[in-house]
């Protein structure tokens, strides 16, 4: 067993004591086995205590044994640090190095270097918790045929039964009755078991969010390319909770020395990891589950003392057990006090009356651990995320789920159900009707009838016996302070007494006011403890004035439910827990690494980059790239010395001047088809189609309800009943939903279908004087003649290569231009041969910023840089584009009256009297008068009213200056006008003139 | 910036009345607005006979859900005006309620990832400062100084490429902000009535005289609602429309940590928002889901997606956990503005449209909406928001342009 664990029992537990595990806390070196937690092998050592708490840095203990832990957290030292991880949940493998956090993480702010994936499964039947309740729904489940995916936070299956590898189960050890039923699922084909796998969110339809923890327990040794951790997106048609239950701690003074645990938790360690909490116990509780634990203490070999706070004391058969065995034990009585502030040196046990005060004199009873029991709330955070409605139950002194939520099934202690064999008669009946409600039959039916779950409902009480709701034990001193409801926020009784003495009344309020359950844990273990505390104070309230949490008192709703219903007419004098409500269970249901939830999803895939077919090309040829929607776009070409503004001109005076060619195939694509294809242009686009000859082309605008400008492209009509929209390269996909909201919620009756074709076309634009002359070499067959191929038309054609394209004579920079459009496959090829065919006029490859340059100098608007979601075609100067004849979306929107008389903002280029100045575009037009005396120093006193922004800025070649787009109030009735741009603190002085700059009169696109 | 414990809140915060038969004043919605509203609406106007009825508990609708974010760095001049005169009263709001209320102006940065980015990033900042409110456009390298932690280099998917920022900005805590007006109006004499749902008016002619709840009738001289994601419900119930969608939009917060974060950084472009809250635990959020409900959740695709951004930009988020998950149900209108003014009802007014972005306005619409209902106005500072502009056209559209949530 390696170096002495004094607390270690020498048989018993499923660990290994042939393969002992180091660990370093704090620089001290621990040795556990192969099967324990970090929490059991620090058991072992006798070491219970952790970190310090948060606020008032009082020593804390592990009080745990599971995900509910709120003192016992670690900063695990590795190839990133993970922080805030609970030692109860934590596997020990060799190699752990660990920094105990007193309440607070600390991020690492290296690159996590480890892979984490995702996994997306639908499931017959999902099964959450591999207790005895999960593993009979498993079994009746699989044996069905269906397909079931099991979860299981925990490394090994088993729950409740792992605490008590003893006990028999059907016949068998408890450890047996699990490894038989691991190997039937194992050897069902559609079965799927996932342990350390949480299940942590429950959405609609019963889709299910777990993640699996795969290589942290493999200390290294995983396979290259495993993900540390998988997120599973399980959408099942059926799902069964056996989600299990807490032990919910008691409050009373210096409930937080090291030492005081829960029960559960040291029956845990003694029976699962035969590591002893202490050898003098106290065991202190409300109801009989604590003396499972007092006997696992005996039988470890301590010392026991059972303090009940019944005054009746334990059940029959719980007493008879107990007297036989010899335990001691106060009955009526209570730990109202511990002395030892490291560790537990002793409790002070009292009897208590009704109330929970003090009734006499308190005993000292010197012990090393106090177990403690408040009773159990069902763990119903998955069936309450679906707000599954929860009541509170008086008899099991706990919120249970009062129905399943639809096709969601309930079995074992998350019902209340809290001895074996009622779990395994809830899992069998749960199983086979999941699997039979998701169509699969059991071959033997009968094996669980509903008469048998009628008699486990009807049993729940009686097994479990009564529960003292002891919400709060009165401490010798009278104070609150030291009463720890929520251990990890460092709250006390005395933090909800001044809540509610601050006017609070709302469960709600009283977690705001103190941050009760804000904490890890997320009220795991102090909420019900809490909700118990405000019955106590409240009692004798008028309920009307406690607004509920979540559920109502009757327990029939969910929390919209209740919130509309209020609370009953009648209130009761003394609200119940189930009138107070519970706050909301919220995902995740223990916490997630954010780098789990981000996945693969990093760098290049976050947003997988979108490229041409000819993308390639643009690589070897040193193009810079901009990103444009999702698409990498070849911004520009600097060649060797060049900068950007160079490389600009010289690709600008290409196209102005000779020829240039610019791969425009990343601009959307949609074919329209249907015998109305026409129609419902006519009613998208501000202009119309349905009269456009086959073979010609026009450009449209289509507008939102408010008549603002939203994408615009140009439209081919190919045959009598198909049209082929380009949009622009981001608006793609907006505008592919836009189409289809209006044909399938608007306008089903128009015979219409869209189809995306971006990725089928690669679009090769051929721009310049001489564009004609490297036409003509690519499409020997085509007439490109002036005459033979007018503007706004498109030809269908055989290239010399052979391969079939579309070319169209359209422009988008007021030179003579063709697109040549192909098949995406031949995007490269026919680029390559265009490049051949310009050779001798030098043909030039330029990008998006010539393009603009080309565009803007001609007053060409691109959506989205000169139009942001208010400006109308008619501010764009494009009156003649909006049809007066036909209705469209948008159409109305032009008589309001904002949209008549002066003050909008029209588009105008503006020309810096310095002919060398580019302006930041985004700067601010105002008029020189309304500056003032502020200088741009500063912040001016009061608001300066502004008429408008440049949007577009260049260096233009053709024109030998620098210019700009701009949107300016009234702006055609200034043109002429001198305005102030203002940027960066400085002041410019601009001239207004008409937008178009260059080529007025539209001459040379058919030169 | 200090890692803080929280103070404790005051003794006593506010009393719960039962509703008296009438008042001149029925505020419909204890959020931050229709408590600051009760709050000005006794501090600046005398009128105290007023109460604000709550269908469940004070502030705890998006009051309770949201980030926090406060900053005036809007597009529109009307939008600057509003939120800049919220975000000076915002900076002697401790003073006026006494309230430790945290804002902490720790300014706030919106990250520029595209070309088009720059572009708007610039236009706003220059707008804003020629609107008075204190704006700077940073380049890459100095938001790394602003904020360490930030990954500025290109091996993301879309580099920072700058981005604006408000010093001024920054968070608060959202309930202790909430508590802090409740009780000043509560001291001067609002009753608040929590548990108290409003299911229909009364009204006689085209004016309301009185609103029927779920703890009876009570009569009012005039209503004020104030129900954010609930507005369109209560319009029809009184016989009017409001153009507003209500989605759910989700919040989530880490466990604690040691603060590493000292700034609250957005990007719209990668769909992520981030600060660091005073006691050490990562607030974020993200858009709105796209379908409309009244459900106070959301889908887990926009948490998975917001995930990614945030340690695509902040690779110290790695390992930190998701602890909770919310949601809450913002009120949409087409341009991304509030909606403040009154009603086709006479006597009724109305405060809704927020949207994603109303707790930074919670103090200057208080403010302005006060004045409204008080002397039957819109103040200069709302009267753009009215209801009419939604037949005008005449839209302050904050989507488009601004390109910034929250
Ligand atoms: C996740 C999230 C993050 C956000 N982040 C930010 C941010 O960072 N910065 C920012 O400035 N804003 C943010 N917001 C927006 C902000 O929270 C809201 O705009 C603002 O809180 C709305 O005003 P309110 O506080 O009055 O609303 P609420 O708090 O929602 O108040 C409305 C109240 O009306 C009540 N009510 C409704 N119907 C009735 C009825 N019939 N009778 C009686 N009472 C009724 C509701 O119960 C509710 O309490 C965010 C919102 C969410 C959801």
């Amino acid at each position: 067993m390696g170096a002495h664990q004094p607390q270690r029992l020498d048989v018993g537990g499923a660990i290994d004591r042939s393969r002992a595990v180091e660990l370093v806390v704090d620089g001290e070196t621990f040795t556990g086995c192969a099967g324990d937690t970090v929490a059991s092998a620090l058991v072992a050592n006798g070491r219970l205590r952790v970190g310090d708490s948060i606020y008032r840095r009082r020593p804390r203990g592990i009080l745990s044994a599971g995900v509910e832990e709120p003192n016992a957290f670690a900063l695990v030292n590795g190839e990133h640090n993970e922080s805030m991880v609970p030692l109860t949940s934590l596997e020990l493998v060799p190699g752990l190095d660990l920094t105990l956090l007193d309440g607070i993480g600390v991020l690492d702010q290296k690159v996590d270097p480890a892979e984490y994936d995702k996994m997306h499964v639908h499931a017959d039947v999902a099964i959450v918790g591999a207790g005895p309740a999960g593993l009979a729904a498993a079994r009746e489940a699989a044996a069905t045929g269906a397909r079931v995916v099991l979860f299981e936070q925990d490394f090994r299956l088993g729950g409740s039964l792992l605490a008590d590898p003893a006990s028999l189960v059907e016949g068998v050890p408890s450890e047996l009755w699990v490894e038989r039923v691991r190997g039937e699922l194992e050897a069902a084909p559609e079965v799927t078991i996932l342990t350390r796998t949480t299940a942590f969110g429950s959405y609609d339809n019963n889709y299910l969010i777990a993640l699996e923890k795969r290589t942290e327990h493999l200390h290294g040794t995983a396979r290259d390319g495993v993900s540390r951790q998988r997120l599973w997106h399980v959408t099942a048609r059926q799902v069964v909770l056996a989600t299990g239950a807490f032990e919910r701690p008691i409050v009373f003074a210096d409930n937080d020395v090291p030492g005081v645990m829960l029960a559960s938790a040291v029956a845990a360690y003694i029976g699962r990891y035969a590591a002893v909490p202490g050898r003098r116990a106290v065991v202190f509780t409300t109801n009989d589950s604590g003396y499972a634990t007092a006997h696992a203490l005996l039988r470890s070999g301590a010392e026991v003392h059972v303090v009940d706070a019944r005054e009746a004391g334990p059940s029959a058969r719980v007493g008879t057990a107990a007297a036989d065995a010899g335990l001691r034990i106060s009955t009526g009585s209570a730990v109202v006090g511990i002395d030892g502030a490291q560790a537990v040196e002793a409790a002070w046990v009292a009897p208590i009356d009704d109330e929970g005060a003090l009734a006499g004199p308190a005993e000292r009873v010197a012990c090393d651990v106090v177990a403690v029991s408040g009773g159990w709330s069902p763990n119903v955070s998955l069936h309450s995320q679906r707000q599954g409605a929860l009541h509170w139950d008086d008899a099991l002194a706990g919120f249970v789920p009062t129905v399943p939520v639809r096709n969601q099934h309930l079995a074992g202690a998350v019902l209340g159900t809290y001895w074996t064999e009622g779990c395994l008669t809830e899992g069998r009946a749960a199983g086979l009707a999941a699997a039979a409600a998701s169509g699969f039959a059991a071959e033997q039916s009968g094996r669980t009838s509903g008469s048998e779950v009628d008699t486990v409902a009807e049993e729940r009480v009686a097994r479990a016996g009564t529960t003292r709701q002891l919400w709060v034990v009165e401490g010798r001193d009278g104070g609150y302070t030291t009463h720890f409801v929520d251990p990890q926020r460092d709250n006390t009784a005395a933090d909800v007494l001044r809540a509610t003495g601050a006017g609070m009344r709302s469960v709600e309020h009283v977690k705001r006011y103190t941050s009760i359950s804000t904490g890890v844990d997320q009220g795991k273990i102090g909420a019900v403890n809490t909700i118990g505390l405000l019955t106590r104070v409240l009692s004798g309230e008028d309920t009307r004035a406690i607004p509920p949490g979540q559920p109502g008192q009757d327990g029939t709703g969910s929390r919209a439910a209740s919130e509309l219903s209020g609370i009953p007419a009648a209130p009761p004098s003394k609200p119940t827990p189930g009138a107070i409500g519970n706050t909301t269970f919220r995902a995740p249901f223990t916490p997630v690494a954010f780098a789990a939830l981000a996945g693969r999803s990093r760098g290049e895939l976050f947003d997988v980059a979108r490229t041409t077919s000819i993308h390639p090309w643009h690589v070897a040829h040193e193009a810079l790239f901009e990103d444009v929607g999702q698409w990498k776009r070849p911004w520009y070409y600097p060649r060797a010395g060049e900068d950007m503004d160079a490389a600009v001109a010289r690709e600008c005076r290409a196209a102005r001047e000779g020829v240039a060619f610019m791969d425009a195939t990343t601009l959307g694509k949609i074919e329209i088809r249907g015998a109305d294809a026409g129609e419902f242009l006519n009613r998208i686009y501000t202009n119309a189609f349905k009269k456009l000859g086959v073979g010609k082309a026009r450009y449209g605008v289509m507008c939102k309800p408010d008549g603002m400008v939203f994408d615009d492209g140009v439209v081919l009509r190919l045959e009598e009943h198909r049209y082929f929209a380009t949009t622009t390269t981001g608006g793609a996909a907006r505008v592919l939903e836009w189409l289809e909201e209006w044909s399938q919620t608007e306008w089903p009756e128009l015979d219409v279908v869209c189809t995306s074709v971006t990725e089928q076309w690669a679009t090769i634009a051929v721009v310049g004087p001489r564009s004609r002359d490297v036409i003509a070499r690519m499409a020997p067959g085509l007439d490109v003649s002036k005459e033979g191929f007018g503007f706004m038309e498109f030809r269908e054609t055989v290239l010399a290569s052979g391969i079939e394209a579309r070319i169209c004579r359209i422009t988008f920079s007021g030179e003579l231009a063709f697109e040549i459009n192909v098949p995406t496959w031949y995007g490269l090829k026919v680029w390559e041969d265009v490049a051949e065919a310009g050779a001798d006029f030098d043909i030039t490859p330029y990008g998006t910023e010539t393009m603009h340059v080309l565009r803007a100098e001609k007053a060409y608007p691109i959506v989205g840089q000169d139009t942001d979601g208010t400006v109308t075609p008619q501010d764009l100067g494009m009156d003649w584009i909006v049809s007066k004849t036909k209705d469209f979306i948008g159409n109305r929107s032009y008589s309001r009256s904002s949209h008549q008389g002066p003050g909008r903002k029209q588009l105008v280029s503006v020309l810096p009297v310095d002919r060398s100045l580019r302006l930041p575009e985004g700067a601010q037009l105002v008029e020189r008068v309304a500056l003032g005396d502020y200088t741009g120093e500063g912040l001016p006193e009061r608001p300066i009213p502004m008429l408008g922004h440049v949007t577009s800025s260049y260096h233009s070649q053709a024109l030998g200056r620098s210019f700009g787009l701009a949107l300016v109030k009234d702006g055609r009735d200034r043109i002429g006008q001198t305005l102030i741009a203002s940027f960066l603190g400085r002041f410019a002085e601009v001239e207004v003139a008409d937008a178009v700059l260059y080529d007025k009169e539209g001459t040379r696109r058919d030169d | 910036m200090n890692q803080r414990e929280l103070p404790q809140h005051p003794d006593f915060l506010w009393a719960n009345p039962e509703p008296k038969s009438g008042y001149d004043v029925i505020i419909v919605g204890a959020g931050g607005h229709g408590l600051a509203t009760a709050y000005y609406l006794a501090k600046h106007h005398g009128i105290t006979n007023v109460a604000v009825l709550e269908r469940g508990w004070i502030a705890g609708g998006n009051m309770a859900r949201n980030t926090t974010i406060i900053r005036s760095n809007y597009l529109w001049d009307e939008s600057a005006a509003i939120y800049e005169h919220s975000l000076k009263l915002w900076e002697g709001l401790e003073d006026e309620l006494g309230y430790d209320v945290f804002f902490s102006q720790r300014g706030v940065l919106n990250l520029a990832h595209t070309l088009q980015d720059v572009r708007d990033s610039v236009r706003r900042v220059e707008a804003n400062r020629l609107n008075g409110v204190d704006a700077e456009w940073v380049d890459p390298q100095q938001v790394k100084e602003l904020c360490p932690i930030i990954n500025i280099g290109d091996d993301i998917r879309y580099p920072v490429m700058g981005g604006t920022y408000q010093p001024r900005a920054g968070i608060a805590k959202h309930d202790w902000v909430a508590w802090g007006y409740a009780r000043r109006a509560s001291e001067l004499g609002v009753d608040l009535i929590q548990n108290c749902e409003v299911t229909g008016f009364v009204m006689d002619g085209g004016r309301v005289t009185g609103v029927e709840t779920s703890r009876g009738r009570i009569n009012a001289g005039k209503v004020a609602l104030c129900a954010a994601g609930h507005t369109s419900v209560l319009a029809d119930l009184a016989g009017f429309r409001v153009p507003i969608q209500s989605h759910p939009l989700q919040a989530l917060v880490s466990e604690l940590h040691e603060i590493i974060h000292p700034t609250v950084v957005m990007s719209n472009h990668v769909h992520v928002y981030v600060s660091q809250a005073h006691k050490g635990e990562l607030v974020m959020g993200a858009g709105i889901d796209s379908y409309n409900g009244y459900g106070q959740r959301g889908s887990f695709h926009v948490i998975e997606h917001q995930m990614s951004a945030a340690v695509e930009l902040f690779p110290a988020f790695s390992r930190a956990h998701l602890l909770r998950t919310w949601g809450g149900i913002v009120d949409v209108t087409m341009d991304a503005s509030p909606v403040m003014g009154p009603t086709p009802v006479d006597g009724m007014y109305v405060n809704c449209g927020w949207g994603t972005g109303g707790f930074k306005a919670v103090p200057g619409a208080g403010w302005a909406y006060a004045h409204t209902i008080a002397t039957d106005q819109p103040h200069e500072l709302n009267r753009a928001f009215g209801l009419d502009r939604f037949v005008s056209g005449a839209l302050i559209d904050e989507h488009g342009a601004a390109a910034v949530a929250h």
